[in-house]
């Protein structure tokens, strides 16, 4: 029987506020344990929070971002239970009444036609602190209460995603749309935004759901599509052998390669949300909604049309170049040099983007500045090099950070469009070839290339090609006289 | 309504009260007659009445996002009773 998963996911994204959601604590990363710690965070009896703004204005952007509904009035839950992590005994959530419902995401997966996903809604909560269970003596868990109450969107989906190639594409458009919006540092490995799934599979061309198992610890694109494979084959061996899949919770487990039960939590799963009676109702003003809008950037579907529209790119260069908007913003200085925008979007993505995937730097770290691939990229329009040429220049100034000129000038890889001196070379190269002449003359006129590659072997590669095929053909043609 | 044993256990459990047999069903009975109270209020013809989530008709304030607390993690350990090295000290939470 042919199966189809049914995918939903919901992304945690820390937002990049100075300070905490509901106390003046700062936010930053990796600071020693709990010294960014107040009573409220703490949870000691008697504090009460008050709510950050910047931290609405991030949220109503998102909203914004992804056309959902700002609701005028949302309200604060608590969601209860125990965790060392959780000093309160609640964590301070959105329930019934979120910020924001009703939007939706533009994906194009690699495989597939591009798609709407549906967002469910966008509610504000406060993180958990950090529990280490490693390294403080036997039986103990350590607490560092740092990251707690760290504001936090979490972003829930429709289960509208039929593939793990979807969900990832899915992630990767909400990874770069947090980045556009300069809301969320995006970074995985630290844990400012996290994935989990919401995974079921059913026999293909059935309307009706099957249950569904919550995957969490999804801590890459790529353990996010593993993730969703492998559970899709457990789910499919549970019912093929006349089993049932159970709703629960399981942690993905990287290093396995499998996904396993986390019974502890199950009793955890009522939460007896109810409204927190130390919060009033979040009123979002118009101030703020027109605030948030006006600070809104173009956004990555936008800027792909532009970029199609404006230099003439495929759909498929625009998008790649869209990803992040640092990556954008460097394509568009390369142009802004004079470059043609074609090959200086070949150029950004095959060659620099090539090399930068490979040492694992990012865009922002590029050895060679925009301009000076900008540069490069004139160079080979003006015929100074040819475009192979180009390659031979682009690797020290890759290497050394040098500027193109500097590395034509010493390398002498200058293209030769001296018609004279092109002209000697070509008949050095008919008189050392007295045969392929006259295969040549004898109708075999594939022959041509031969002498060309000679030119260009004898030239190093500088002469320039268009130049050499005109003179080789002339002086060849000249003998048939 | 009148609250089973059961429920009454699953709500000490998830509230992480220990609960004697007596205790429980006291706990039970006080609990059963807040839940009559809900039930009559519950009565009440509330078509067309705006759910409320606060009694008091204002919005959140809200702040600035400055920082404003400097580290105090000594003073703000004292009750604490077990740290080490700035941690807090706790029974292990996983298996
Ligand atoms: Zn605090």
């Amino acid at each position: 029987m042919e199966f189809e998963p049914v995918i939903g996911l919901e992304v945690h994204a820390q937002l990049a506020t100075s300070s905490k959601l509901f106390c003046g604590c700062s936010t930053r990363y990796g600071a020693e344990a709990n010294t960014q710690t107040c009573p409220v965070c703490l949870g000691m009896p008697g504090s009460l929070p008050v709510l950050n703004r910047e931290a609405v204005r991030m949220a109503v952007m998102m909203g914004q971002a992804v056309e959902a509904e700002v609701r005028g009035r949302s309200v604060f839950a608590r969601k209860n239970y125990f965790y060392p992590d959780l000093p309160k005994g609640y964590q301070i959530s959105q329930y019934e009444l979120p910020v924001i419902e009703h939007g939706r995401l533009r994906i194009e997966p690699d495989e597939g036609a591009p798609k709407l996903i549906g967002i469910t809604r966008i509610h504000m909560e406060e993180d958990a602190g950090k529990s280490l269970h490693e390294g403080f003596g036997e039986g103990v868990t350590a607490i560092d209460l740092n990251r707690t109450g760290t504001p936090l969107i979490e972003i829930v989906s429709e289960p509208d995603m039929r593939s793990p190639a979807e969900a990832v594409a899915y992630l990767k458009k909400l990874h770069s749309m947090v980045r556009y919006l300069e809301i969320c540092d995006g970074n995985m490995q630290e844990g400012s935004f996290r994935c989990d799934a919401n995974v079921s599979i059913r026999p293909a061309g059935r309307e009706e759901f099957g249950t569904r198992t919550e995957l969490k610890n999804l801590n890459s694109f790529r353990n996010v599509e593993r993730a969703i494979h492998y559970e899709m084959a457990r789910q499919q061996e549970v019912i093929e052998d006349g089993g049932h899949v159970f709703q629960e919770t399981r942690l993905w487990d990287a290093d396995a390669g499998h996904t396993r039960s986390m019974r502890s939590k199950e009793e955890a799963n009522d939460y007896r949300y109810f409204p927190d009676p130390d919060l009033l109702p979040l009123e979002v003003s118009e101030t703020l909604v027109d605030e948030a809008r006006s600070s809104l950037p173009e956004l990555p579907d936008a800027k792909r049309e532009r970029f199609m529209e404006a230099y003439g790119l495929k759909d498929y260069d625009a998008s790649v170049l869209t990803t992040s908007r640092e990556l954008a913003d460097y394509y568009e200085r390369v142009v802004a040099t004079g470059a043609d925008p074609k090959l200086a979007a070949n150029w950004t993505m095959v060659e620099l983007l090539g090399a930068l995937n490979k040492d694992g730097t990012e865009i922002t770290e590029s050895p060679i500045s925009a301009e000076d691939l900008g540069r490069l990229v004139q160079r080979i329009e003006d015929e100074t090099i040819s475009g192979k040429i180009a390659k031979q220049v682009f690797e020290p100034m890759y290497a050394e950070g040098a500027d193109p000129d500097t590395i034509i000038e010493r390398e002498g890889l200058k293209q030769i469009t001296d018609t004279s001196a092109i002209e000697a070379t070509v008949e050095e190269v008919i008189a050392e070839n007295e045969a392929q002449v006259q295969q040549y003359l004898d109708g075999k006129e594939k022959v041509l290339g031969y002498f060309v590659g000679q030119v260009m072997k004898k030239t190093g590669g500088k002469a320039n090609p268009q130049q050499v095929n005109q003179v080789v053909k002339e002086r060849l043609d000249a003998k048939k006289g | 309504m009148a609250l089973d044993r059961k429920t009454t256990e699953q709500m000490a459990r998830l509230a992480r009260l220990r609960l004697d047999p007596e205790q429980a069903a006291d706990v039970a009975e006080d609990l059963s007659r807040i839940l009559d109270m809900i039930d009559r209020i519950e009565e009440v013809d509330t078509a067309g009445v705006e759910p409320l989530a606060h009694p008091l008709h204002l919005a959140q304030p809200l702040r600035p996002d400055e920082v404003i607390n400097a580290p105090d993690r000594d003073r703000l350990q004292q009750s604490a009773p077990d740290v080490l090295e700035g941690y807090f000290r706790v029974p292990r939470s996983v298996e």
